[in-house]
């Protein structure tokens, strides 16, 4: 696990002369969650696994300004887009992987508009290009053989982006049983978190949204619920709490599963 | 006479319908302008893919199938109406009969089709009536919207039944060999109907044949008009509003170029705050408060809408009880459309403010706030309909020209302004994941 302590930051490569291949997004979930935060050294664990030579933004990282955007906020939005664009064109940056599909999606849609053209990948479609080369390897016979696994599609990466397979794909590699939502892909139900409503309570209803698509991920029977969005991670985490199923189902990211099973 | 009065009903139906689209299509205009983008050719391809094609009917097989039969019926049998306007203009009889066998193949094309529209509008008639589907019986679907469903799946029923009886009775004349009635076209469905009417006179047979010719065309006429009062103009307005449907992917939400102006004037220290903007453009207000905040896309949208309400039924939070439900949100917007139309009719097209607002009166802060932003809404419309951008347009008001938001949003701004993070964590610990 040493490795993972040595992320290099942008201003740090500059320092030394060097220019990373990618810039690692790290986003403020990743960053400051303390659930996120295993999600985010998985991500940089697999990029070291591939010897990608790859850097964070750290200190000089802000929020994309999505979920100001999505309450309405356009101009604290455009504030922490344009200082962003800033910095990511001062830093020469091409190439940037997110770990959440809402700066995933800011980035790559709202961001060019502004000033900010980048190639902008979200970290399942870029671990599995990565598997797809052959760059990752993973150990034979892995904890998840013929273990039930469900994916839960995160709005801004399904329905906003349309990268429904990535994900599927690469959790293929796990030799397990991956098995549907009864709402998935283009139908996927919300987890409850998005147009920012992770900041705020629910409105008045009678049930929150992530109970509602837990149920969906319990009546799979699988014992992994998987995901690419921190904000969906924290939402389904939840309803398993609620439903106290704590022990016989965990909800993990895409990339702290093929973390956990590199062969190294 | 008889070519007098049909000349009459035709004209009158005409009048009411081209002033009717006159006034809709004043109130779209009422919307803002907006610049197109994208390649023209994806929209055309769009509007074949989704309106032409049914493309996103499919998803829900059995409506899909009955409505493919109701709208093919409704474009194939419209042939039919060329050939009866024909007639009842210059008082011909099956004008179109010299094309022989062309003519016998589109008749029995007609009379199939007529069939089919008549079991999907039972069966629709059904599924609102009879099978208790949720989305048909929601808060927005209130006195008015469930009659003005009903009221045309009636009006098919009644149509495709005088079709049918028409082409039956002609048939029988036809074999009796009245004059008149020479013996054209071919009849696989009206046929069946033929031992009803067997042992009816001459005379009878000419009454019922006429009745149901006139009754069939001045239904139509009818139709015509009704449809532009109601929820099925989406027969129309389907083709421009998915022509003019969002190209980007769903994720993207415009950015508003008067606010980009603002923040570049903030960011630029040697920026002159009182250089007029460029092209002069300074809008009235961030955000839409009311219909003409929004852009004619928009409007046209909720001119569009046919209630289907696919949308709230895929809408997370009208799902677990909210207030929110996206198909209302259309029909609010198309409702006070209506309303500000009418007042500038009655004001000789002037617009005169009536303390009214798209925001508070129709659509309710509650509603608003319960948005995910999650494009379930809009990945369900089968024409394209996008519920999430009004949403974010009346939010953006909310926040830009009232502050108004709940508590909690308001420390989610404050904390991104000052820490550059939706939570109060300083930057400096941005890195800290790499100590964990």
């Amino acid at each position: 696990m040493n490795q993972q302590l040595q992320v290099r930051t942008m201003a740090e490569f500059m320092a030394s002369g060097e220019s990373p291949e990618i810039l690692f997004w790290v986003g403020c979930a990743g960053s400051f969650d303390d659930r996120a935060k295993k999600i985010t050294a998985s991500i940089a664990k697999i990029l070291h696994h591939c010897q990608i030579s790859f850097a964070i933004l750290g200190e000089e990282e802000s929020c994309t300004g999505d979920p100001a955007k999505r309450a309405g906020n356009e101009l604290l939005f455009q504030m922490m887009a344009m200082q962003n664009i800033q910095v990511l064109n001062a830093y020469e940056v091409k190439k940037i992987v997110t770990g959440c599909p809402h700066c995933f999606n800011t980035i790559k849609n709202e961001y060019p508009q502004l000033g900010g053209s980048y190639d902008v990948v979200h970290h399942s479609e870029l671990i599995n290009s990565l598997i797809r080369e052959g760059r990752i390897q993973l150990k034979d016979g892995g904890e998840f053989q013929g273990k039930k696994i469900t994916f839960h599609d995160p709005c801004y990466l399904g329905r906003g982006n349309n990268v429904y397979e990535a994900p599927r794909e690469l959790l293929s590699e796990l030799d397990a049983d991956l098995v549907e939502m009864k709402r998935s892909r283009a139908k996927g139900l919300c987890c409850g978190a998005g147009g920012a409503q992770m900041f705020k309570e629910a409105e008045p209803g009678n049930k929150e949204v992530n109970i509602e698509r837990t149920e969906d991920a319990l009546e799979t029977k699988a014992s992994v619920i998987a995901t690419g969005c921190p904000f969906c991670n924290t939402m389904m985490t939840d309803g398993i709490k609620h439903f106290e199923k704590e022990a016989e189902v965990v909800v993990k990211d895409i990339a702290e599963l093929i973390a956990g099973q590199l062969n190294s | 006479m008889a070519q007098i009065a049909f000349l009459i009903l035709l004209s009158i139906a005409a009048f009411f319908v081209v002033k009717r689209f006159r006034f809709v299509r004043r109130n779209i205009l009422l919307g803002r302008k907006i610049s197109l983008e994208g390649d023209k050719k994806d929209r055309w391809d769009t509007m074949f893919l989704v309106a032409l094609g049914q493309g996103k009917m499919f998803t829900r097989p059995l409506a899909a199938i009955m409505h493919l039969f109701i709208y093919v019926g409704f474009v194939i049998i419209n042939i039919e109406i060329i050939e009866i306007l024909i007639d009842g203009i210059f008082g011909t009889h099956r004008v179109l009969s010299f094309l022989g066998p062309v003519y016998s193949f589109l008749i029995a094309s007609f009379e199939i089709l007529a069939l089919l529209v008549l079991v999907a509008c039972v069966v629709f008639l059904a599924r609102r009536n009879i099978i208790n589907i949720k989305r048909f019986h929601m808060r927005e679907m209130t006195s008015w919207p469930k009659s003005d469903a009903n009221l045309i799946l009636i009006a098919e029923v009644f149509i495709m039944s005088a079709f049918l009886l028409m082409n039956a009775s002609d048939q029988q004349l036809q074999k009796l060999g009245v004059d008149h009635y020479a013996a054209v076209g071919s009849y696989p469905v009206s046929s069946l109907l033929l031992p009803l009417i067997e042992g009816w006179s001459e005379s009878t047979l000419i009454f019922v044949e006429r009745f149901t010719w006139w009754f069939h065309i001045v239904a139509i006429f009818a139709f015509m008009v009704y449809i532009t009062y109601s929820k099925h103009l989406h027969i129309i307005l389907a083709f421009p509003n998915t022509y003019y449907s969002k190209l980007q992917p769903a994720g993207y939400l415009d950015n508003l170029e008067s606010v980009t102006r603002e923040v570049k004037l903030m960011l630029d220290p040697n920026a002159d705050p009182f250089s007029a903007p460029a092209d002069g453009a300074t809008p009235a207000r961030f955000g839409a408060k009311d219909v003409f905040d929004l852009s004619w896309v928009q409007l046209m949208g909720a001119y569009s809408c046919t209630e289907c309400g696919r949308c709230t039924s895929e809408c997370p939070a009208n799902q677990t009880g909210k207030l929110l439900s996206p198909r209302k949100i259309m029909m609010d917007t198309r409702d006070r459309m209506e309303e500000i139309g009418k007042i500038m009719d009655a004001n000789g097209g002037e617009w005169k403010d009536d303390g009214k607002a798209l925001i508070g009166n129709f659509i309710t802060e509650e509603e608003l706030w319960a948005c995910t932003s999650c494009n379930a809404c809009t990945q369900a419309c089968p024409v394209n309909i996008n519920p999430l951008e009004i949403i974010i347009d009346l939010r953006r008001y909310l926040i830009l020209e009232e502050s108004k938001s709940p508590e909690s949003i308001k420390v989610m701004f404050t904390n991104i302004e000052n820490n550059g993070a939706p939570w109060a964590f300083p930057a400096s610990e941005r890195a800290a994941w790499r100590n964990a």
